[in-house]
């Protein structure tokens, strides 16, 4: 399926195959982001024993919509003495490095549509954990960016705060994923959910490595009790003071799409990902055809995602902020040394089964 | 032309420009920026090759660790066009020397190489991929891989340990 336009060399269909998926999984993203909002809103109303939004539409349905409208139609400001390019770069960036990490999560086996095999996910790489760490680790630039370009000492002291409790964090995921990888023995995350569709998840092989990384993608995700960034009691408002409009809304979505994307990651990673518990996928799939499975996959997929967004927001609800010492001491003294020591005892027991458990 | 040769060549203006711009901004934090998009210039250079591994790690270590310290410094220093003191001019002559002599022997270097014989493989070879590195790291050089892990982590250990003043 090879054409030549202009001289270049490519499968056409397999872009466009592409470009329809990564604009569903955007729209689909930046969906799930809007109605986090809401469902943020109703959790909060319903632990606090109160009703949440519910004026615009059915049960406030229509509220994330209203909410949009509204910062759409808000007065942009942008300060005097800031850098311009740098002050609308950053809320730009922030979403972009929440966007891409999606592109390596597998969402679904695949679908025969159109005589052709579509898979469910942008971009099988052979180093898809390293790519989400990658990102990640990018991901930084948004809140230093804009912290700094708001030329405001307490945006400034935010975007600060906010980098080095992600840089701090950084570590101690990134060991706990090494733990996960000595057992996987491949950084696909295809491959990594491939091998837990037998039903050993692996958050039974690694409880104290999921229990380091879900608490690591709270600081990323400059969740509570892990929001210093945005401590509005010493802070103000934290690095997006200065910002209003869209611009702002950009920041505060971002943190949405960041919560869905790593609740992904954590349901691919240690939760069997796109694999339906109790069920087996192959003869499933031989009887009842491939697109039923695959959509099935999807469905179960999300089930695991909603619920550990409803986690994110419990927590929230439940569990004071941290004091920034508090913060760091947790981080630099309690989750490296506890991700190291996982480390090494995965390690040994890795190599014990390699010997068929004979020392 | 293939898209291989379209990406190398918007690669190869991508960081040859931004590497210009960092030479040339007046602004510090400006200069660091256009540093990380060297980086991932760099980076994408890297995947050409099929070197996934070394791509990526550039980004993780280069662009996402030592360049926000580096923003870290030059965001707290403040540093303005107009608080920034006068250079001593020799200073300037000599750097300019110091650069230029660089380039000069570099330049000489080059000059002599082989280059029709020493091709890249673009998009192909498999080297650079994470099991064959894997391999190379744990089987050919297993001794100063290890030697240099643990000094890592021991300079890890040591910033806990300073950090622990209390």
């Amino acid at each position: 399926m090879y054409s030549t336009l202009l001289s270049i060399n490519f499968d056409w269909l397999l872009l466009i195959e592409k470009a329809v998926l990564i604009a569903i999984i955007i729209s689909v993203s930046l969906l799930v982001a809007m109605y986090e909002t809401w469902g943020e809103r109703k959790v909060a109303a319903f632990m606090q024993d109160r009703r949440g939004p519910n004026r615009a539409g059915p049960g406030g349905l229509f509220q994330p919509l209203a909410d949009g409208l509204k910062l759409f139609a808000k007065e942009e400001i942008i300060p005097n003495s800031s850098n311009r390019f740098l002050f609308v770069l950053g809320p730009g960036l922030a979403m972009l490095t929440a966007m891409m990490t999606s592109a390596v999560v597998p969402w679904g086996s695949h679908f025969d549509l159109f005589g052709r095999h579509i898979s469910l996910q942008i971009a099988d790489i052979n180093i898809g954990i390293l790519y989400i760490f990658g990102v990640v680790s990018m991901g930084v630039y948004g809140i230093m960016i804009g912290g700094w370009a708001s030329n405001n000492k307490f945006s400034l002291l935010a975007a600060i705060r906010g980098a080095s409790q992600i840089i701090s964090y950084e570590l101690a995921m990134g060991i706990s994923i090494i733990a996960l990888l000595m057992i996987t023995g491949s950084l696909s995350l295809k491959t990594i959910v491939e091998q837990q569709q037998t039903g050993h998840y692996y958050v039974l092989l690694q409880p104290l490595g999921f229990l380091i990384f879900l608490i690591c993608a709270f600081a990323e995700c400059n969740r509570t009790p892990f929001d210093l960034s945005e401590a509005e009691n010493e802070l103000n408002f934290g690095y997006h003071q200065e910002y209003s409009s869209m611009k702002l809304g950009f920041y505060l979505f971002a943190e949405y799409v960041n919560m869905f994307i790593s609740s992904a990651v954590m349901a691919t990673l240690y939760w069997g990902g796109y694999d339906v518990p109790f069920l087996n996928d192959a003869t499933f799939g031989q009887a009842h055809g491939q697109n039923l499975l695959a959509t099935l996959q999807v469905v179960s997929l999300f089930v695991k995602i909603v619920a550990f967004i409803f986690f994110f927001m419990w927590v929230r609800w439940t569990i004071p902020r941290f004091r920034y010492d508090q913060l760091m001491k947790l981080g630099w003294k309690v989750l490296i040394p506890l991700a190291l020591f996982n480390m090494l005892v995965t390690g040994f027991l890795v190599l014990l089964k390699q010997n068929h458990w004979h020392f | 032309m293939g898209i291989t040769q379209i990406l190398f060549w918007v690669l190869s203006i991508l960081a040859l420009l931004s590497a210009i711009l960092v030479v040339i901004s007046k602004n510090p934090v400006h200069s660091v920026l256009w540093l990380i998009a060297v980086f991932i210039a760099i980076s994408g250079h890297y995947i050409l090759l099929n070197a996934q591994f070394l791509a990526i790690v550039n980004l993780i270590v280069y662009a996402g660790a030592i360049m926000v310290l580096f923003l870290f410094v030059f965001m707290l220093m403040n540093l303005n066009s107009d608080t920034e003191p006068q250079k001593n001019k020799w200073l300037k002559i000599a750097g300019v020397v110091a650069g230029g002599s660089l380039l000069l022997v570099l330049v000489a270097a080059l000059k002599q190489a082989d280059m029709k014989g020493q091709l890249a493989e673009m998009n192909k070879g498999d080297i650079g991929l994470i099991k064959n590195l894997g391999m190379v790291l744990f089987q050919d050089y297993v001794v100063p891989f290890e030697i240099s892990s643990v000094l890592f982590l021991s300079a890890m250990v040591g910033v806990v340990v300073i950090g622990k003043k209390d």
